[in-house]
């Protein structure tokens, strides 16, 4: 029969977990990077491009290791949240999300910077001869008009973090219940005698997951854009 | 009053433009071309002149020389663009709204009720821009400027993108405007029957600049030169 034993249940809700932080916290970045990189000419630009894709065509352990260096309890980065915010990234579920974000970070700004630079920017003038200032424009034209890009984005990074192995092993490990996310957990199953039903069920679970953040972003970016066709 | 004294190049365009209006409807006639587009800009603060200044009402709103640029939210200055430009996402009531808010305007149902039938677009209010003919758009464009209150309405040729009909339908609404509104008004117009009708004081423009200004009588001339 198709039942998730305790262990099972604890790595799906910690990938839906890991992977909802991971996607609301990279989303203020995705937008603010996918605005500079569309709107804004600036010196090195090319090379926060670079920065930005970098975790797309790296492999995931390497990710995953300069991750450890940087945001480990030893690394600069990560004694900084430790000493400043109490935040530990190293072994535990945050330390997922991080490297899930950093990974889902380049499938989120892709389309947001897309959605962007189709934005017709004399809507904006139009806008700001009406006495709106540039924060106002950007938050009742320019953000409306790009959801449907950053509903894209969203879902992009929240599938990619559902299926991110390599980054986030290699960075916090394989533990459960803080760490082994659904596609650790098949694979820690696989390892295993007689793991390949338990493996199964969650490969199943990972299937409907991705299916139904891809519907679910297809309905949104359908509906956010029948706003601009509707009657 | 309307003060402008501009220069920029634009490309192959060298514009040095100066001109002043008391009121009512000032037309900018002249060919394609000839940089009205850009004055209009100018003025909104959209576009940032060389060298000059533009001041209205005696606030100065640019000044190369003092370094003074209004941007286009703090100038008050309505604009109806040649394309419309209604927000797509916003139904036609939020768009005559949306500088009310901006501005933070009490709502003034009675402001509103006022504008919208004096343009005769009560039946639009609930639909969003996408599904209007071109003339409708236009009238929710000349409302959604005229919400605002707006110190000046800068219309940047209105009428181009519609046919004859609407173009008849518009008219009227134009002039009622011009002569209810009160507000002075900068109408940039390439035909002549147009601007006959609704301009108070003509500024001929050619390839930048001023070629003269004056009356409607102007447009006489103009059109005799055309055909000559």
């Amino acid at each position: 029969m198709f039942t998730l034993s305790p262990a099972e249940w604890t790595a799906v809700e910690l990938s839906l977990r890991v992977s909802s932080v991971a996607t609301a916290f990279a989303l203020p970045f995705g937008i603010a990077i996918g605005w500079l990189l569309a709107r804004k000419d600036f010196w090195g630009k090319t090379l926060v491009d670079g920065i930005v894709y970098l975790p797309l065509v790296l492999p995931p352990v390497v990710t995953g290791y300069l991750l450890l260096i940087s945001f480990g309890r030893r690394g600069p980065i990560g004694a900084f949240f430790e000493h400043y915010f109490g935040l530990v990234f190293s072994f535990r579920w945050t330390g997922a999300a991080l490297a899930c974000g950093v990974m889902g970070f380049p499938l989120m700004v892709r389309p947001i910077r897309l959605a962007l630079e189709a934005i017709d920017r004399h809507l904006e003038d139009a806008a700001a001869t009406l006495g709106a200032n540039r924060f106002w424009v950007f938050l009742t034209i320019t953000l409306p008009l790009a959801l449907p890009g950053i509903i894209a984005g969203a879902v992009m990074c929240f599938a990619r973090a559902l299926g991110e192995f390599g980054a986030t092993i290699t960075f916090v490990s394989n533990i459960p219940g803080e760490t082994q996310t659904i596609s650790a957990a098949i694979y820690t199953l696989l390892q295993i005698p007689d793991g390949e039903a338990a493996a199964g069920r969650l490969v199943v679970i990972a299937i409907v997951l991705a299916l139904f953040a891809l519907i679910a972003s297809e309905w949104f970016a359908r509906r956010a854009g029948m706003r601009f066709q509707g009657e | 009053m309307l003060a402008v004294n501009v220069e920029k190049t634009l490309g192959a365009l060298k514009l040095a433009v100066r001109f002043e209006t008391a009121g009512g409807a000032t037309a900018l006639f002249g060919p394609s071309g000839a940089g009205k587009t850009t004055v209009v800009n100018m003025i909104a603060g959209l576009l940032k002149p060389d060298r000059g200044s533009i001041m209205l009402d005696g606030e100065v709103l640019f000044d190369g020389a003092k370094g003074i640029d209004e941007p286009p939210h703090r100038r008050h200055i309505g604009y109806v663009f040649q394309e419309g430009r209604l927000f797509p996402h916003l139904s036609v009531r939020q768009n005559l709204d949306y500088g009310r808010r901006m501005r933070r305007h009490p709502r003034s149902a009675e402001e509103f009720a006022r504008v919208v039938d004096m343009l005769g677009i009560a039946g639009l209010l609930d639909r969003r821009p996408r599904s209007l003919s071109g003339g409708e758009r236009q009238r929710v464009a000349i409302g959604r400027a005229l919400l605002m209150r707006p110190r000046l309405l800068l219309l940047d040729e209105p009428l181009a993108s519609l046919d004859a009909a609407h173009k008849r339908d518009i008219l009227p609404y134009l002039i009622r405007l011009r002569d209810s509104a009160n507000v002075p008004m900068v109408y940039v117009s390439h035909a002549a029957a147009e601007v006959r009708r609704i301009a108070t004081t003509v500024v001929l423009l050619d390839a930048g600049h001023v070629v003269a200004s004056g009356g409607v009588e102007l447009l006489d001339k103009a059109s005799a030169d055309e055909l000559s």
